[in-house]
């Protein structure tokens, strides 16, 4: 059957994994905005420089959905350079790929973990410009993609 | 328990049994084509000039004022270039709500030199009479308005639109694919000019449908070919097609009565369930001037596509005017101009009724909706303690 998603991104969309909010945050992100259909939150617990905890947010699409879901999974447990160098490649690629039309979400994926470190940096009192980048310009639609 | 419920007739429906029984020996023995001078030949044109007649018939038209085309867009387009085409330019007036068929024609012929008014509508969808009027020039050729909205359902004051064009000297076109053997239609008393619909709208098949041209009134040709369609549509007829395009449409039309009675009960019930049990979701569409079997809502702070996968896990079949559920990733022009604000265009939803469908199917719609609208919402950061982030701020 040709299905719009692969099973795997069925699969994290029907049973999202770290769904939630963390109370004990001490980084938090959000990209994306309502008039563009999605919007994602990331919430982790960082501890000596290792993503302890992780729990996301978010309102969108069934790939918006999976994306998050997936990120979440690759960034739990490492350390936060690791993380940083997760791209949206390798979010689509662990969900055995993602339509066209889609990849933005995946986009937005990899910009909410960067959103929750330069979080992280900003609360330490250290410029995340250096470290994460500035992606941070998500008032647009990426319809581009 | 599961089921599989089908709520998405406005975008095709089943072909009806006898529909299906009446085509099937045109695909066989009676095979010939209309145009052979032999019997087999002769057999399926009188198939077609009887299948003329019964579509005529359902719209209150003579049956040499129907001509059949390859389905609803066809006519559309066909209707908007050939006025062009025959009025040798002109101003057209349609509105923001029409279905892509014409809203795309205007865009290509305001390309071309052909100056088009986009009406806007109002909240509920509703063209205004008096706005129409005022939009009206000394050069316009045509006024297109749909007879039924597609996303939302809406009913046009079609007898009167076609009445302020006679007065003021104007064709009237207007597409009823959603309308035509859904909403009574009589051509002559609305004063309609020309009329597109399509046959897999009324349980008929895919790929056929018709444009009623008003006596007097014959367009240029459009597809360029053979003397079929009197010379103005070519191409060998899709025999089958247009004989299950008369059956349905007439089947549907004698059925109008007692279908819709059920059909607005159902869709009543749909309504009244859904906005009562959920909270922040609306209707969108006129309450009443509605079809009788469409239900369009919003739900705040969540996407369509996400409501689709899960009813589409949970057997239920429905659509949705969200961006993400098409290619352009953009919100449904259809609930932008009724004036919603894209952030809510994003959570629509619209479950459509057919003849197929029963009271069981409305209680497992009823079921099923509420607990996926708070599963997407209680993963969604616009939500939170039981209502819009918005609300609580």
């Amino acid at each position: 059957m040709s299905q719009m998603y692969s099973d795997k991104v069925m699969d994290h969309f029907a049973n999202p994994r770290n769904v939630g909010e963390l109370e004990d945050a001490n980084a938090v992100g959000e990209v994306g905005n309502a008039k563009c259909g999605d919007i994602m939150k990331m919430y982790m617990k960082i501890e000596d420089g290792v993503i302890e905890d992780v729990k996301f947010k978010t309102y969108g699409c069934g790939a918006a959905v999976a994306t998050s879901s997936m990120a979440t999974e690759m960034v739990k447990g490492k350390t936060v350079e690791e993380a940083l160098a997760l791209t949206n490649r390798a979010v689509a690629d662990a969900l055995d790929g993602l339509p066209p039309v889609k990849m933005h979400c995946s986009v937005l994926a990899e910009e909410a973990i960067k959103a929750a470190l330069t979080d992280y940096y900003t609360r330490q009192g250290i410029d995340p410009e250096p470290i994460v980048g500035c992606n941070m310009d998500c008032d647009h639609c990426h319809h581009e993609h | 328990m599961s089921r599989f419920v089908y709520a998405d007739n406005a975008a095709t429906t089943s072909v009806a049994p006898e529909v299906f029984e009446a085509m099937k020996p045109y695909f066989t023995e009676h095979f010939g084509n209309p145009s052979g001078h032999y019997s087999i030949g002769y057999t399926t044109k009188d198939a077609i000039t009887e299948a003329r007649a019964k579509v005529a018939a359902a719209i209150g038209a003579n049956a040499d004022e129907i001509y059949f085309t390859g389905g609803g867009s066809e006519a559309d387009n066909w209707a908007l270039k050939g006025v062009v085409e025959r009025k040798k330019g002109g101003h057209i007036i349609t509105t923001t709500i029409e279905h892509h068929a014409l809203l795309r024609s205007g865009e290509w012929l305001a390309k071309n030199n052909v100056d088009v008014t986009f009406l806007p509508v109002d909240e509920y969808g509703k063209v205004s009479l008096e706005e129409l009027e005022k939009a009206i020039r000394e050069d316009t050729i045509l006024v297109s308005v749909m007879m039924a909205n597609n996303e939302i359902a809406t009913i046009q004051p079609v007898a009167e639109i076609g009445a302020l064009c006679k007065e003021k000297g104007i064709l009237f076109h207007t597409d009823a694919v959603q309308a035509a053997g859904h909403i009574p239609i009589d051509v002559k008393a609305m004063n309609i000019d020309l009329l597109s619909m399509a046959a897999h709208k009324f349980r008929g098949p895919k790929g056929v449908g018709a444009l009623y041209m008003r006596k007097g009134l014959k367009l240029p040709a459009f597809i360029h070919g053979g003397g079929q369609e009197k010379g103005i549509r070519g191409g060998t007829e899709n025999v089958p097609g247009i004989v299950g395009m008369g059956v349905a449409l007439e089947m549907a039309v004698k059925n109008m009565p007692e279908n819709n009675d059920r059909l607005t009960k159902m869709r009543d019930r749909l309504i009244k369930g859904i906005t009562e049990t959920v909270p922040y979701s609306y209707l969108t569409g006129h309450p009443t001037d509605r079809l009788p079997g469409t239900a369009s809502f919003i739900f705040e702070c969540i996407e369509g596509e996400s409501i689709l996968l899960w009813l589409d896990m949970v057997g239920i079949c429905a659509s949705t005017g969200s961006a993400c559920d098409s290619d352009s990733l953009d919100p449904s022009h259809v609930l932008l101009g009724i004036g919603l604000p894209a952030e809510r265009a994003h959570g629509s939803l619209r479950l459509s009724l057919g003849e197929i469908n029963t009271e069981e199917d409305v209680d497992y719609l009823l079921e099923q909706i509420p607990p996926i609208i708070q599963r997407l919402r209680n993963m969604s950061p616009l939500w939170e303690n039981d209502k819009p982030k918005e609300v609580n701020n």
